[in-house]
């Protein structure tokens, strides 16, 4: 199984992204190509609407010692008062069976959007965190994980 | 009853934002793992987490089959009142169990 | 490729091995990620605790012919199981050779509680030796090197250092010679049982140290030792006295 990331050519890439609905500017190139079930997900979540780059931040350890246990935490920067605070953030993953991974519902009484969980990975792959504000508007963030093999398995 | 793990403060001041972390046994069976038969064991995960505070919710979780076993969840909410912490686990089954914690809030 | 990974390390490693100093040793914590550190140092978030927490309901709860309690013969397991996993293997004279603490737990059972043993990796057995071992956290490994015991000391080096299995490669080649360096993207650990029953994350549960020590053997494709079996046992004995002196961890969390 390899370790490291699938790499696809930019204009790829970016024929990928497009084709999904994805405004270009307002979503980073990802480093690995996102798949269609993944793309399919966050197209669901975010309806007509626009998804910005910025105020989230999703924090995946790089390199992964097992798959099954993996520590991951999302923040979002917000106030988190009645006018403006963070209504939800939802997960995604790119490789595993399925692209959902959790969706966290918050709102003014969270008092900071902060979520920690652990979650398993297939393979290495890219993770995408986006969160829905209280005005409807949507913001992301993606982390690359890179998924090592154990040694000395019991099968 | 699935053994839990519940830490948060036992008082906090008025307006304070105060972390939660909730642990809980459970396999969170994925559904695709190949059962030594070589069908497919059954998927059976924990798919909700409902935290509410006097009776209101202050936060929700639905998990998926790529949550790791033994759910981890910490968040943070914020010290209003004195009361009942309740939390919340169901599974595929609609099995809930409920946990509850008592907070001094001066 | 991990098998060729370790064809390639078997063709590579010297014929004779050779002891780690004692103060080289270092725990399995050492060689893990920031990540998994994290996990096994705060105590409400390490999933092994559950277990923990299960162990200290069973402490408590009457089972067998006899309808006794562990606590109703040892009391507060916070004191009078302090030390004790730090000791095992120990040495059962009804036996004639030293049993760890699953098999004492078992015994106890049979025989004064009247009660069936429990199976092997059962997670009411791992919960009761993981609460026990847990009481001996953070106290110095210190099993038993007297004459009695000799004999099986020297039986788990020889297993130690024997070469077994397809890929004919011997604990000590790993785990003595090659310590620190990586095999298939983790990072070989001197294997010192420092926290058992341990959280594995393979695993996903805890586990015993003749669980892990199973999935060794059948990492090098040898046939492994049956639950229980006195080789097995052996090999515990010397591995806990090779780590002889190092803090117990349990429950652990490891990769």
């Amino acid at each position: 199984m390899d370790a490291g990331p699938q790499s696809a050519s930019p204009t790829r890439r970016l024929i990928l992204l497009a084709a999904a609905g994805f405004g270009l500017t307002s979503f980073a190139a990802p480093a690995a190509a996102t798949s269609a079930a993944m793309e399919e997900a966050i197209r669901a979540l975010l309806g007509e609407a626009a998804v910005n780059r910025g105020k989230v931040r999703l924090e995946l350890p790089p390199i992964v010692e097992n798959g099954n246990t993996v520590p991951l935490t999302v923040s979002v920067e917000s106030p988190m008062t009645e006018a403006d605070h963070v209504a939800s953030i939802h997960i995604f993953n790119q490789k595993n069976p399925q692209p959902y991974v959790a969706a966290f519902h918050l709102g003014p009484r969270a008092g900071k959007a902060v979520v920690s969980t652990r979650i398993r990975l297939a393979d290495s792959q890219q993770m995408v965190a986006i969160a829905r504000l209280g005005d409807g508007s949507f913001w992301s963030d993606s982390a690359d994980v890179i998924v090592t093999l154990a040694a000395c398995a019991e099968g | 009853m699935a053994r839990v793990l519940i830490n948060l403060p036992a008082r906090a001041k008025r307006g304070e934002v105060i972390e939660v972390k909730t642990l809980i046994a459970h396999p969170m069976e994925t559904g695709y793992r190949v059962g030594p038969t070589g069908a497919a064991i059954p998927r059976d995960i924990i798919n909700r987490f409902v935290c509410t505070y006097n009776g209101a919710e202050v936060f929700r979780a639905e998990l998926f089959p790529a949550i790791a076993a033994n759910p981890f969840i910490a968040f943070f909410t914020v010290a209003t009142e004195s009361g009942e912490i309740a939390f919340s686990w169901t599974d595929d089954h609609g099995e809930t169990q409920t946990e509850v914690r008592q907070i001094t809030v001066e | 490729m991990k098998v060729v990974a370790l064809a390639l390390l078997a063709a590579a490693v010297a014929a004779t091995a050779a002891e780690i100093a004692p103060e080289d040793r270092r725990s399995g914590y050492e060689f893990a990620t920031p990540e998994t550190r994290a996990m096994q140092d705060d105590d409400n978030a390490n999933p092994g605790i559950l277990g923990v927490l299960q162990g200290e309901a069973l402490w408590t709860t009457k089972v067998g012919a006899a309808d006794r309690s562990c606590a109703d013969c040892h009391g507060d397991a916070h004191s009078s199981m302090k030390g004790v996993a730090a000791r095992y293997p120990a040495f059962d004279p009804a036996f004639g050779r030293p049993v760890d603490l699953e098999q004492r737990i078992n015994q106890c059972r049979i025989q004064h509680q009247g009660a069936d043993p429990l199976a092997w990796e059962s997670a009411d057995l791992l919960a009761l030796t993981a609460f026990v071992a847990h009481q001996s956290r953070r106290l110095p490994i210190r099993v038993r090197r007297n004459a009695e015991l000799r004999p099986f000391f020297d039986q788990g080096g020889e297993l130690f250092h024997r070469r077994e299995g397809q890929l004919n490669l011997s604990c000590s080649q790993c785990h003595d010679d090659n310590w620190g360096k990586r095999l298939a993207g983790t990072v070989i650990p001197q294997g010192h049982p420092t926290g058992y029953p341990v959280y594995r994350l393979e695993w996903q549960s805890l586990g015993s140290l003749q669980r892990r020590l199973r999935n060794c053997m059948i990492g090098v494709r040898a046939e492994p030792f049956e639950y229980g079996a006195p080789e097995a046992v052996a090999l515990e004995l010397y591995l806990m006295g090779r780590a002889s002196g190092m803090l117990l961890e349990t429950p652990a969390v490891r990769p």
